[in-house]
């Protein structure tokens, strides 16, 4: 099982002949995932260590069945690429880019909700991994450990924080997920704790959140009325200062919300057991299961 | 990116948005040169904070001896400690009616998120609160066009004055096409004004998406014209993520998310943080030296907690930069490391192969906090 991605997901890569795309494109690989395809314009024919290179998503799709999407073209490009993998019908798009404007991301976020059935992963995230099975992203695959915790996360780092807590103290991993800290990342919170509650091979779930935003409060919330799994949860940000937001509006919107207390304390309340300190982490799954 | 008012309404001229006519000034001398604006006018500090008519700031001049007097008195003026740097001297406006109106991204809907009331010129937040109905809310789905009706619907439900509805939709539309077009992370116009001179933008807060400087020949200018603290510069142009804090224990980390939890792990063994210093995503050796030299250049630290979780940052070039920043340096603090993830392995080589007395390698993020708050006593 494991959610979202396993040892039967094939991987094309969108951007495959650039630094970033090939090295973690061939570190996958070493990792045993199926890289079926890479992708770039204008290169079609040809190949990156023996991965064959096409110049759309939809021929590599034709050609290699590959089902899932990994995204590390650079922002200028990277809406137009992630819509061609939607389009092309792709189960999963990840898209690894950093740096992509927030229009392009709104409105990518919508035309994909709107006309495809394409999960969207990112951007600007690390990915995800089921250990054992598959690694598409840039996660340093030797902290994890195949196992029943679901780990997702809204920061990268902090995400290898988590997992390597948990490594540490022998509690494997069903998956592990960066959803990524922009301002429209594609599959939030909630969208991922419903794949974990779902998911027979997950017992107990890890959720990172940090300080901005609403996102944690709503995944609370649904903690609340849907998920019976166990939950542990680290925010971080306690003693970051209060960012200072310009004009009313997003005062409007979030209200008292996006502290990291006001985070904290609706997960209390929702049962999930929070931690002080990343560092904690895994003592407090070994307490839940 | 936050910009200042006159930034603001330059980008308006851009887009075709009427707002009073101004001139802006720098220093007193500058009056001298004349312009061509009619009495009265208005003197208005350009400060990135609230409240700056009650703290004085903001002035109406009839004639050119007021002028110069309310320009002396604000110019140099600290209001919530910041210090007034450039004055907009704008035509005043005969002021009929005051609206508001802002655009923005509503993060929860993942939709854009229109903002109006009839109740402009004061504070919104507490109409906002004590009057929701006063303020109506409109989504704008990204991958659709604004529809007029939709426009049209939401100022006859706000009870904005409809003898004004075309250019009250005119303004609208344009204000909208800013913040599209110009990646605008906020539009806030309050008030928006029905003037004796037709609908104005009075006011203006608006507030740049960085990621799009690429697409936009004048971000950079427009960066460059916003005042930021010297060590934020010098950070900033190496492509440095770094916010100065009052504490004493250097920070330097990888990815937003970590720096942060670092920052708590510090203040849970009794220190606290002196900066908040980010190396960001697949840093080079470069980038780790130019960290250190940002630190050199802040007198409040007095020992510094390198934590390094490598994915796409690889921790050997992280400790090569360690070592060329530091080799045969008598440092002025100690610093302590940890690394973790991608290469840490190579990483905890090269430091051990090149020795400093004052470099500490630890095995774990809370024994680093513990021994980079305890080297700071």
């Amino acid at each position: 099982m494991a959610i979202l991605i396993d040892e039967n997901s094939k991987v094309v890569v969108q951007g495959i002949t650039g630094r970033e795309g090939q090295f973690h494109a061939l570190r996958n690989r070493d990792y045993g995932t199926k890289i079926v395809a890479g992708t770039r314009p204008g290169k079609g024919g040809e190949q990156v260590e023996s991965i064959p290179i096409f110049n759309t998503v939809q021929e590599a799709i034709d050609e290699t069945g590959a089902n899932v999407a990994l995204t590390f073209v650079p922002p200028a490009f990277a809406k137009d690429a992630v819509l061609e993998a939607a389009y092309a019908d792709c189960q999963l798009i990840v898209c690894i880019t950093e740096g992509i404007p927030a229009k392009d991301e709104a409105e990518m976020y919508n035309l994909i909700k709107n006309n495809t059935k394409s999960k969207l992963l990112g951007p600007n995230c690390p990915g995800l991994i089921s250990p054992g099975k598959s690694n598409v992203g840039i996660m340093p695959h030797e902290i994890t450990l195949p196992g029943n915790v679901g780990v997702v996360s809204r920061s990268g780092t902090l995400t290898y924080q988590a997992v390597h807590e948990l490594t540490q103290l022998n509690i494997g991993q069903s998956t592990c997920i960066g959803i990524g800290g922009d301002p429209v990342p594609g599959m939030s919170f909630i969208d991922i704790l419903k794949e974990y509650q779902e998911d027979e091979e997950t017992n107990a779930i890890v959720m990172i959140g940090e300080i901005g935003g609403t996102a944690e409060e709503e995944a609370a919330e649904y903690i609340k009325n849907n998920i019976t799994k166990p939950v542990v949860s680290y925010i971080a940000g306690v003693t970051a200062p209060p960012g200072k937001k310009m004009g009313h509006a997003g005062a409007i919107v979030s209200g008292n919300k996006g502290t990291a207390k006001a985070k904290m304390e609706a997960l209390e309340e929702a049962g999930v057991l929070v931690v002080s300190n990343p560092t904690k982490i895994g003592k407090a799954v070994k307490e839940v299961i | 990116m936050d910009l200042f008012e006159y930034q603001g309404k330059s980008l308006y001229a851009n887009y075709d948005i009427a707002h009073p006519n101004s001139f802006l000034v720098n220093k007193i001398e500058d009056l001298e040169h004349g312009f061509n604006l009619n009495y009265p006018v208005v003197v208005k500090a350009q400060v990135q904070v609230g409240g700056r008519g009650k703290a004085g700031g903001i002035k109406l001049a009839t004639n050119n001896d007021e002028l110069i007097t309310h320009t002396n008195e604000i110019l140099g003026m600290d209001i919530k400690g910041h210090t007034v740097e450039k004055i907009l001297i704008e035509e005043a406006s005969d002021i009929k009616e005051e609206y508001y109106l802002s655009f923005t991204l509503d993060r929860s809907e993942k939709k854009y998120l229109m903002m109006l009331s009839a109740k402009g010129g004061m504070d919104i937040e507490a109409v906002a609160e004590e009057n929701p109905d006063d303020l109506t809310m409109i989504h704008i789905d990204p991958s659709k066009e604004l529809d007029e009706a939709v426009l049209i619907e939401a100022i006859t439900n706000s009870k904005l004055n409809l003898d004004y509805e075309s250019d009250l939709v005119a303004i609208i539309t344009r204000l909208f096409k800013l913040f599209i077009s110009g990646d605008c992370d906020l539009v806030e116009v309050n008030p928006l004004a029905i003037t004796s001179s037709g609908v104005m933008a009075l006011d203006s807060k608006v507030s740049l998406d960085m990621n799009a400087k690429y697409r936009h020949e004048d971000f950079d200018q427009i960066e460059k014209d916003i005042p930021i603290p010297p060590s934020e510069k010098s950070a900033k142009e190496k492509g440095l993520n770094f916010i100065k804090l009052d504490g004493s224990v250097g920070i330097i980390g990888n990815g937003a998310g970590l720096v942060m939890s670092t920052l708590d792990v510090v203040a849970e063994y009794g220190g606290s943080a002196a900066n908040f210093l980010d190396i960001g995503g697949g840093a080079k050796a470069e980038t780790v030296s130019a960290a250190l030299e940002v630190l050199e250049t802040d007198d409040s630290v007095s020992s510094v907690f390198i934590n390094i979780f490598g994915g796409i940052t690889r921790c050997d070039l992280v400790a090569q930069g360690i070592v060329e920043a530091t080799k045969g340096k008598d440092l002025k603090w100690p610093i302590v490391i940890r690394l973790d993830g991608t290469n840490a392995t190579e990483g905890l080589k090269i430091l051990r192969d090149n020795p400093n007395e004052k470099i500490i390698i630890t095995e774990t993020m809370n024994e680093a906090a513990e021994l980079s708050v305890k080297g700071n006593r």
